[in-house]
């Protein structure tokens, strides 16, 4: 069929294709290192699973805004306000069914969480699709303009929580049966800990699912590289991208409850401050990489554990420290996708 | 002068920021030809094919495709409408595998098993490296087979037009000969190519009609036998520095 | 000495405009004698203090397209380094010298560290680390209590002339009494015409044409030969120099300084919104903008007690009327001058009356 003239040289060797596990390793080894540096096994434990839950929480929260940094490189700076409408939207979905949530069986109390989870991430998503439109849209390409209209975003849809819920903090009690440590040997693992690690993994299991066994997740893969390839080849990528980012909404908002529930106090605030430390996340993952993302994030809740129990000053700059050695390290983050 | 053009640009101004890069351009493409559009570096070859796939705007003039004006058209609408676009940096994603290129570029397949394994048989004929590196990260390859890649990428699909940039640029002469087989082999198949070089020597293998471009103006349009047969024209148009390419 | 020369040969361009300003100037300087009452100098005299902030956080995002996180803590620089001269030395004119002199230094090291190191990358990135920078700041200024105070903060005494016990005359003249918080008002007054002309000056060179080159085409800009990094970072280094001054000016009003009162975030919001409202690069947006802002967060309020009051029926109205949602409608405001109103009120004030 083909007449190709085969001038190449005879059969090279098929280079090794290398996963990179590295950054991967990052989290056990610092899991190790902090060991004898705890002192008790169970000290340890008890760190580690909080700064996990915490990592967790960091990455479901921080998950869609790599994405859409990654595929559009916008900057929301007002991601925040979708975390703060979660955890918001918790306190008054989980206050109606105080029935389920006071009672000490898990099945019911399950029966609650499940649907406020679902309301949640359904309002910050359609929220999320509103403010693309809004705010995002009208300024495509424009950074400056980007940051600031953000911002104003965050502005507004703060104060307007603060209309609907009012300016003070409100208690979000955990559901009975998840309240409460298990024991393990001599240490004590809070229970929703272990629900948060859980919910975690599922969420990037899911998303390294969609990412590479999807058309869908191939495209963002792809439009997180190169955009304007993306486009070449026939893609309404900015269709890609308002899904993408009601999607990062909704995965706020999920953690917006989660964290809420951690706390177990919720304030108009609870999303803002989490800006840096979303950014940080974002950074030293790789901006556009759910893996970077993810390991980064856990890195994040490890070190801030370790660091509150072993150095408290230090603790407050554990992030930016950390940010600093893995971006020496690598300078484009764990992650880098290089944009051609 | 029978068959109908099938792009057609007319007095196409481009400007980027600041600069004026298009003064003007001319060009026909008439179906089923290999038209070369020959140049210098700056000469604003590589804008035109820019222009014409939307990733930049004309400021002023027209570009009809199949007699339809493309400057209402966003760049996945001109692709859609059948225009393939092979860029001079060949746009692979090296992080996805050949595999996941190749089912990106074929728009009508969810999965790599939906691509049309006819159509793949005859590009594996074509470009064998990328059976061999099927499932490998399409960074690994070399120059050369990136390349192929990109053409690969552009004919998975039946495409009515195929805009291709530079495609022997930095290739070793085997990869370059690869090459003129695969795109004379193509040219069976009645695809309309718009090809942009500045290597003569190339072009004039392939070439069916050349235009030439200088300082963002066509300023000869013609046959590539006739241009390959005056040496003298050749001189005038393209200077020495150009046919010492090899 | 025209006013064309006075200001550098930048006219308000607009009778509104310009009536708008003589307007405020005038508010400014007879605002003890006509506006009795504490609340209304410490308005005046913030501000004054503002004017400052805001006009150089106008040189930097403005005039060379900068957008940074960073500036409020060049104020706090500023105000720390007062508050921790006085402090350390006692209320003399010496100490104010070497916390100004100190605070100075900082920030113009400090900068000129970012300005080089981060100018050199996206917009976005930049504006994300100067936000690190900043958060850190501000936990490092609450943790460093032997130095800072920590959390409560400094106070402490202000050189004689300005402080409060101080009198120049014992009766008082047209009703205000010549107090040192009179002179200190005065002070701070004259001190923000210097500055707010200086900076126009600045604006309105060569320097500053090239900046806003800079910022509306980098690429041409350098291809020009202009070595963009170079006036960034000079941009970045003036604007925290006078960010720093208008920090002294605060200290010296308030009379002592915590974390919130010059690093929150807070402010560094207002600041944002005060420019983009008042007008970017126009340095009248930052006088026009920071009177508006501050005179809603103090005044607003009332307005807009009125109006919840009137709505008490309606549950929602009454809410979103409600005086602590003042942030809310100047949110609101902000959006929609970066959507449509770029150059802020000074813009359309210029566009609508046949500017050229």
């Amino acid at each position: 069929m083909s007449s190709t003239a085969t001038t190449a040289p005879a059969q090279e060797a098929l280079p090794k294709v290398k996963a990179d596990r590295l950054p991967w390793l990052l989290v056990p080894l610092l899991a190790l290192a902090a060991l004898p540096l705890t002192g008790s096994f169970s000290t340890w434990i008890t760190l580690t699973f909080a700064g996990l839950a915490m990592g967790m929480i960091i990455f479901i929260m921080a998950s869609g805004l790599t994405l859409v940094f990654g595929l559009m490189d916008v900057l929301n700076f007002g991601h925040g306000v979708f975390i703060t409408l979660g955890a918001f939207l918790a306190v008054s979905v989980l206050g109606r069914m105080a029935g389920w949530t006071e009672s000490e069986r898990l099945a019911l109390n399950l029966a609650a969480v499940l649907p406020t989870l679902l309301v949640a991430m359904a309002i910050t998503g359609a929220v999320g699709m509103v403010f693309e439109r809004v705010l995002i849209r009208p300024v495509y390409g424009e950074p400056l303009k980007q940051i600031m209209i953000t911002m104003g975003g965050m502005i507004v849809g703060q104060e307007l929580i603060k209309v609907i819920w009012g300016p003070q903090a409100i208690p979000l009690p955990l559901p009975a049966a998840l309240r409460g440590s298990l024991l393990m040997g001599e240490a004590a693992v809070e229970k929703y800990r272990l629900i948060a690690v859980v919910v975690g993994l599922a969420v990037f299991g899911l998303m390294s699912w969609v990412l590479s066994q999807t058309k869908v997740g191939l495209l963002i893969r792809a439009g997180v590289q190169d955009r304007e390839m993306v486009e070449s080849l026939g893609y309404r990528v900015r269709r890609l991208f308002v899904g993408v980012f009601v999607a990062g909404s909704a995965l706020a908002g999920l953690g917006g409850v989660m964290w809420g529930l951690y706390q177990q106090t919720v304030t108009p605030e609870i999303g803002g401050v989490m800006n840096v430390a979303l950014f940080t996340v974002i950074i030293i993952g790789g901006l556009g990489s759910v893996s970077g993302c993810f390991v980064g994030a856990l890195l994040v809740g490890l070190v801030g554990n370790y660091a509150g129990f072993l150095a408290p000053k230090v603790a407050l700059f554990s992030d930016i420290l950390l940010m600093v050695a893995i971006l020496s390290w690598r300078p484009r983050g764990l992650y880098s996708l290089v944009k051609s | 002068m029978s068959a109908p053009l099938l792009l057609q640009l007319e007095g196409v101004h481009t400007h980027i920021g600041a600069y004026h890069i298009l003064h003007g351009v001319d060009l026909e493409v008439a179906p089923g030809e290999l038209t070369v559009l020959l140049g210098r570096n700056g000469a604003g070859k590589t804008t035109t094919l820019r222009t014409i796939m939307g990733l930049w705007r004309a400021s002023k003039g027209s570009v009809r495709f199949l007699g339809e004006d493309l400057a209402a058209c966003a760049t996945p609408e001109i692709a859609r409408r059948g225009i393939a676009y092979v860029p001079e940096n060949m746009g692979i994603f090296s992080s996805l595998t050949v595999c996941e290129n190749m089912v990106l570029a074929a728009r009508g397949a969810r999965r790599a098993e939906a691509m049309d394994p006819k159509r793949l048989d005859w590009i594996f004929g074509l470009f064998p490296a990328l059976r061999r590196f099927w499932q490998h990260p399409a960074g690994l390859l070399s120059g050369g087979q990136k390349q192929m890649l990109a053409v690969a990428r552009a004919i998975i699909e039946p495409r009515r037009l195929l805009l291709v940039d530079e495609p022997s640029k930095g290739l070793a002469p085997s990869m370059v000969q690869n090459l003129i087989a695969a795109v004379r082999e193509l040219k069976q198949t009645d695809t309309t190519i718009l090809l942009v070089e500045q290597n003569f020597n190339f072009a004039r293998q392939l070439g069916d009609r050349v235009a030439v471009m200088d300082g963002g103006r066509i300023v000869h349009a013609g046959s590539m036998a006739g241009l390959a047969a005056d040496e003298g024209l050749q001189h005038r148009l393209l200077g020495l520095s150009l046919s010492a390419h090899q | 000495m025209t006013p064309g020369w006075l200001l550098s040969g930048d006219l308000p361009r607009s009778r509104v405009l310009a009536a708008l300003l003589v307007l405020i100037a005038a508010g400014l300087f007879l605002a003890p004698f006509v506006f009795p009452g504490a609340k209304a100098i410490n308005v005046a005299a913030k501000i004054c203090i503002f004017i400052v902030l805001v006009a150089s956080f106008d040189l930097l995002l403005g005039y060379t397209g900068i957008v940074s996180f960073a500036h409020t803590m060049f104020f706090g620089i500023g105000a720390y380094g007062a508050a921790i001269a006085l402090n350390l030395m006692g209320p003399t004119w010496k100490a104010v010298a070497a916390g100004l002199g100190a605070a100075l230094a900082v920030s113009l090291a400090l900068s000129l560290v970012i300005g080089l190191f981060s100018l050199r990358v996206k917009a976005i990135f930049y504006a994300m680390i100067t936000l690190a920078v900043a958060t850190a700041f501000q936990t490092l200024a609450s943790q460093l209590s032997d130095f800072t105070g920590g959390e409560d903060g400094l106070s402490f005494k202000v050189p004689q002339v300005l402080s409060p016990s101080f009198s120049l005359r014992d009766t008082p003249f047209l009703g205000v009494d010549l107090n040192g918080k009179l002179i200190c008002y005065y002070l701070l007054a004259a001190a923000m015409v210097v500055l707010f002309l200086i900076m126009l000056r600045i604006v309105n060179s060569p320097f500053g044409r090239v900046l806003q080159a800079i910022r509306e085409n980098p690429f041409r800009a350098e291809a020009l030969g202009y070595r963009t990094v170079v006036y960034r970072t000079a941009s970045n280094v003036l604007s925290a120099g006078f960010a720093t001054l208008a920090g002294v000016m605060l200290a010296l009003w308030l009379r002592y300084n915590g974390p919130d009162t010059s690093l929150s975030f807070e402010i560094m919001m207002y600041l944002l919104l005060m420019v983009v409202i008042g007008g970017m690069g126009t340095m009248y947006g930052a006088v026009v903008g920071t009177t508006l802002f501050l005179m809603a967060e103090n005044y607003l309020q009332d307005l807009l007690k009125l109006a919840s009051g009137a709505a008490s029926g309606v549950p929602f109205l009454r809410d979103v009327v409600h005086p602590d949602r003042w942030l809310l409608w100047l949110g609101l405001l902000f959006i929609l001058s970066v959507y449509r109103f770029p150059a802020g009120i000074v813009g359309k004030l210029r566009a609508g009356r046949g500017a050229p």
